[in-house]
């Protein structure tokens, strides 16, 4: 799977400027719901949601990166954004470092194999420094959507 | 003392973040070194990022291989938490949450 089959380009923020847990996801829920990729009023039942999957523990996976998601049984496929925070976020992550990518996945409850092709393909893109660097760098949701591109062109393949 | 088991994954909802975070934390309990294989791919079970690259979807089976003075004991614990299913087969009461017995309002 790739970036563009489940990012959503309009719902892109370079600059997100919450910071705490809560807010940063509503943050990111907001851009999905601007963009038109979830209806409003199903807004709070997923923040809802994907706070109380963080409760279990918590999507920062580390490298500063988190990936805050749930399934939901509003949308027909895997909808996901992708937000950038340049202060970062205290998001209880598993190495204790701030938050500063977030990849937001909501999947349709019966689609357990989409979300698992999102998240392998978000970890092995990750797993490439220049990949990380570059993306905590950008400054514009056209330059995230560009380094996704190249991402799904193989750019960064050698991690 | 180098060992290695089949494992299988047998969760509806596959390898996916949580059961990997209780990967990484039962493997960071054993001092040996513990690898998950997945066809030529082979992943430390220390790394969640590593872990979710395998992108193990239930039916998977993958080659567990520890290697340790613990190795035996590392295998059995590890090989349990895939036997149970990350501990959520019966899906949506997660074991973990003590708040899940109480009365919806």
């Amino acid at each position: 799977m790739k970036f563009s089959d489940f990012v959503k380009t309009s719902a892109i923020r370079a600059e997100l400027t919450s910071l705490t847990k809560e807010a940063v996801i509503e943050e990111l829920v907001q851009s999905l719901l601007d963009a038109g990729e979830i209806a409003a009023d199903q807004r709070d039942d997923i923040v809802a949601a994907i706070m109380k999957r963080e409760e279990l523990g918590s999507t920062g996976i580390g490298r500063g990166v988190a990936v805050p998601h749930t399934k939901h049984p509003s949308v027909g496929q895997l909808v996901g954004t992708v937000g950038v925070s340049d202060q970062g976020v205290d998001f209880d992550s598993l190495d204790g470092e701030r938050v500063q990518l977030f990849f937001l996945l909501i999947s349709p409850p019966e689609r357990p194999g989409d979300h698992l092709r999102a998240l392998e393909n978000i970890s092995r893109q990750l797993r490439d420094e220049t990949f990380c660097r570059f993306l905590k760098q950008s400054k514009s949701a056209d330059d995230i959507q560009q380094l996704l591109q190249e991402a799904d062109d193989n750019q960064f393949a050698a991690g | 003392m180098s060992l290695q088991q089949t494992v299988q994954v047998i969760n509806p909802q596959g390898l996916h973040a949580r059961p990997a975070d209780l990967l990484v934390r039962c493997a960071a309990s054993f001092q040996s070194n513990i690898l998950l294989q997945k066809g030529s791919e082979q992943v430390d079970c220390r790394s969640i990022l590593s872990l979710l690259t395998l992108g193990a979807t239930t039916g998977t089976e993958l080659t567990l291989v520890a290697d340790g003075d613990d190795a035996a004991e590392a295998i059995a614990a590890i090989s349990d938490l895939f036997q149970q299913g990350f501990h959520e087969i019966d899906d949506a009461t997660p074991t973990s949450a003590a708040s899940s017995n109480q009365p919806s309002t």
